[in-house]
């Protein structure tokens, strides 16, 4: 207890002190969503490894982030101490919200951490595996009913890219968007839909429990420590990942933007992330630089295409 | 009885000086952020989760349950004193418990609220212990069109809060629910009534409505009025504490709330505001008096509260047994437990045992020490009335404020003047509250309004999506059907009772009728 109060006060002081490298880190959501998490975590990890001695979050939520993104765009303009935390949700969101700000206007930095997207049903569902799910929709794709998340979602758009790499109309699909993936996992468990669909972490404990069953996973290899084939070996040609990202303002130098790179690199590094991706069950899917850039340019387009064969995008 | 055993080794853990220590700043801290407008439980629970990185495991999870049940106790006070709820949980509380206090019986209200409280904490944390896994599937078979049935229910409620006019009660509620439909349609996607503001697109959050037609909607019309000075309060009127009138009228009403806010509260759709509404209509039904509702019966006060604090531990019976966390203080405590390595769900009792019971009986430990906190500070509270009203509206004013602008961060540059959309919102909703005030409008219609229509219209399209169209799916099971039937009866009893002309009351409801 003391030495809490202590580190706390002490930490308090020393931040009074440094100026040199402050970050001030946006988390375009409420407190305690995914990208807030994240945002928290860096704070954590950037200053007990005395990287950064001082470290601010704030949050600014709606709209899938896109509030946060346009606010960042505008008021970071050349600030190489401001940074914000996003994902694959902005990508989709950006388009679905027609948003005047779009992720080219910022500097991405690097990907953080991503989650794949898991397809499950009700341990007695008479769909056994991928290839029976494939078979069911090809038959009649309403049929079918998925519980996923928002519509336009990451949930939804991996949904849409299955039907398609298996030859079945995306606007076919019959996908009922619930809350989030915890109130779509009650609608799966309480046998009120087909199937559901979602990142495998929301998942993972009834999987373990055995009153699910994980029939596919979005990823491009099979994943250590998840018994599951993936989309691709059950015959749908799909591999997604739900990344988390960091990015810095735009406007800002080459040295600077190699300046923070350096930094976040070395934070990804560092034991205390490493514990909190361990803590948190997140994947280490570390790419930073040009890499980056050109999987995030990708992303983009792919997910443009998909959502408005979806329809959700003119 | 391995259940008992386990139960005694998590009071031990709990009853830790340390821990004690943890509950006693978590049950303080979440009463402060209950009787703030606009700062809930879920906010400060966020804000500390850093804090909580350098604690130990155990002793963070008991002040996050403190803080909880906390807010769920704390948003009461002002809800009867003020009549500005803290969060949304609390609105019915004020229908009753305002008028309860107008009349100088501020204290027993105070009291049937906590006592209230506590027996339905009490009750709802030892089933949480002992009958979790039922109560998880009884929930679980709750889907789109159980939830529709339940909704058309929670709406018969409304028609008990129209206050004397059921045109105007109408009105109200149609202002919330045309207000439900603005943001993004959940279902495909697309904006509906954002005028293409991007703020718009989360839709109208039900904790600014709440406070912006309560608090600042009441702050003007108290200054409008004139009513500084003039209106003598009367903090007090007979005794302070309740009388045995009061708790022979309670006590139903405590275990009724209890058996309503605890299944409810597990459901992954429900909450305790849905919950608080079904009691409050519950209690009106049952009443021996049912002429005082809307003047100030205390039914109206014991059942409702009751209802949101069991909903409040019902909540945590999905968290724990499948990781499902079903509001935002739920999904903010899942961030805590997976941030010390443990994952709730149907292993979490095998694989985290003695962290499990530690939480719940330190849940039984929060509650206790509420009741003991707050119980005393009953004839404090209401001395607050007898605050001169300038500094006290002004207060309320800075903390409507300050909750919205820590809600909602965003801000927009008006030249060189930063902007909080938020609290546009806030002021602009105040005006609108004071309005209807003024016409003599009843205000919980609204929020009501805002907090079931866009549940009800979900669940609908859910279950008409999930059967391809056919209308028939939302009658497939029984609970749909009893629902069903229990929502035709609210709506119909009254109505054949009128026509028969029975009972002084619904002859009393008719002559009010415009």
């Amino acid at each position: 207890m003391k030495h809490f109060f202590l580190t706390t006060l002490v930490s308090g002081l020393l931040t009074l002190s440094a100026h040199a490298a402050d970050y001030k880190i946006m988390a375009p959501a409420a407190p305690g969503g995914g990208w807030d998490q994240t945002a928290r975590s860096m704070q954590a990890a950037l200053q007990d490894e005395g990287i950064s001695s001082n470290v601010q979050v704030t949050n600014v939520p709606g709209a899938g982030g896109t509030i946060g993104l346009a606010q960042f765009v505008n008021q970071a303009n050349g600030d190489p101490s401001q940074l914000i935390v996003g994902g694959y949700v902005m990508v989709g969101a950006i388009l679905t919200n027609n948003s005047p700000v779009t992720l080219e206007q910022v500097t991405p930095i690097a990907r953080l951490t991503g989650e794949y997207e898991a397809i499950v049903v009700p341990a007695a569902s008479d769909i056994k595996d991928m290839a029976g799910l494939v078979e069911k929709l090809k038959a009649d794709p309403g049929s079918v009913s998925w519980a996923g998340g928002s519509a336009g979602g990451t949930d939804h758009i991996t949904a849409g890219l299955i039907a398609k790499a298996i030859g079945v109309d995306p606007t076919k699909v019959n996908y009922i968007a619930f809350s989030g993936g915890g109130e779509a996992l009650a609608a799966i468990l309480g046998n009120q839909v087909t199937v559901g669909i979602s990142g495998y972490g929301e998942f993972a404990e009834q999987v373990k429990a055995g009153t699910l069953r994980l029939i596919g996973i979005s990823s491009d290899e099979r994943i250590e420590g998840i018994d599951a084939p993936t989309f691709k070996e059950g015959g749908a040609d799909v591999s997604i990942q739900n990344w988390r990202m960091v990015a810095a303002a735009p406007g800002i130098t080459d040295e600077q933007k190699h300046a923070i790179t350096a930094e976040i690199g070395k934070m990804a590094k560092s034991a205390t992330w490493q514990k909190t991706l361990n803590d948190k069950g997140w994947a280490d899917t570390f790419l930073a630089g040009d890499e980056f850039s050109k999987q995030l340019n990708k992303d983009i387009e792919s997910t443009t295409v998909i959502l408005k064969e979806i329809g959700l995008v003119k | 009885m391995a259940t008992f055993d386990l139960l005694a080794q998590g009071l031990l853990v709990a009853l830790q000086p340390a821990n004690l220590l943890y509950a006693l700043i978590g049950v303080t801290l979440g009463t402060a952020v209950g009787v703030l407008p606009g700062i809930g439980p879920a906010l400060t629970v966020a804000l500390l989760l850093p804090v909580t990185y350098k604690l130990d495991p155990a002793g963070s999870l008991i002040m996050f349950a403190g803080i909880y049940y906390g807010g769920m106790y704390g948003g009461s006070t002002t809800s009867i004193l003020l009549n500005t709820p803290g969060e949304s949980a609390s609105i019915v509380t004020a229908l009753e418990g305002n008028k309860m206090a107008r009349q100088g019986r501020g204290g027993p209200a105070l009291a049937t609220a906590a006592i209230g409280s506590f027996v339905a904490g009490l009750i709802a944390t030892l089933g949480l212990a002992f009958i979790a896994p039922t109560v998880v599937k009884f929930a679980l078979s709750f889907g789109p069109s159980e939830y529709f049935a339940l909704m058309l229910l929670a709406f018969m409620t409304v028609s008990a809060a129209f206050g004397e006019s059921t045109l105007r009660g109408l009105t109200a509620l149609v202002i919330g629910l045309a207000l439900g439909l603005i943001g993004i349609d959940q279902l495909t996607g697309q904006a509906r009534l954002t005028m293409g503001l991007p703020n718009l697109f989360d839709g109208i959050s039900v904790t600014t409505l709440a406070v912006a037609l309560f608090a600042i909607g009441e702050t003007l019309a108290v200054v409008a009025g004139h009513r500084f000075g003039g209106e003598k309060a009367q903090a007090i009127k007979g005794s302070v504490m309740m009388t045995r009138a009061d708790w022979k009228r309670s006590w139903m009403p405590w275990l009724r709330g209890t058996a309503i806010g605890f299944p409810i509260g597990a459901m992954p759709a429900g909450g305790a505001d849905v919950a608080s509404f079904l009691s409050y209509s519950a209690e009106r039904n049952f009443s021996k008096h049912p002429e005082e509702f809307g003047k100030g019966a205390i039914e109206g006060v014991a059942g409702p509260e009751a209802a949101n604090n069991a909903s409040a531990a019902g909540t945590l019976v999905p968290l724990l047994t499948l990781g499902l966390p079903t509001t935002a203080t739920a999904a903010i405590m899942l961030a805590g437990f997976q941030q010390f390595g443990m994952q709730p769900g149907p292993l979490l009792f095998v694989t985290n045992a003695p962290l499990v019971w530690g939480l719940i009986a330190s849940l039984l430990v929060a509650n206790l020490m509420l009741l003991v906190l707050n119980l005393p500070l009953i004839g404090l509270w209401v001395r607050l009335l007898t605050i001169p009203k300038p500094w006290l509206y002004a207060g309320i004013l800075v903390f409507a404020t300050l909750g919205t602008i820590g809600a909602d961060g965003s801000t927009s540059m008006l030249g060189p003047v930063p902007v909080s959309f938020g609290l546009g919102l806030l002021l602009a909703f105040g005006v609108l509250g004071y309005l209807l005030r003024r016409f003599g409008y009843p205000i919980a219609p609204v929020v009501v309004g805002l907090i079931l229509g866009p549940m009800a219209e979900k669940s609908l399209r859910q279950a008409l999506q999930i059967s391809q169209g056919d209308p028939m799916a939302l009658f497939h099971s029984w609970i749909a059907i009893a629902l069903w039937l229990l929502a035709l009866t609210a709506l119909l009893l009254p109505l054949w009772l009128r026509m028969r002309g029975r009972g002084k009351v619904l002859a009393q409801l008719a002559t009010d009728e415009d």
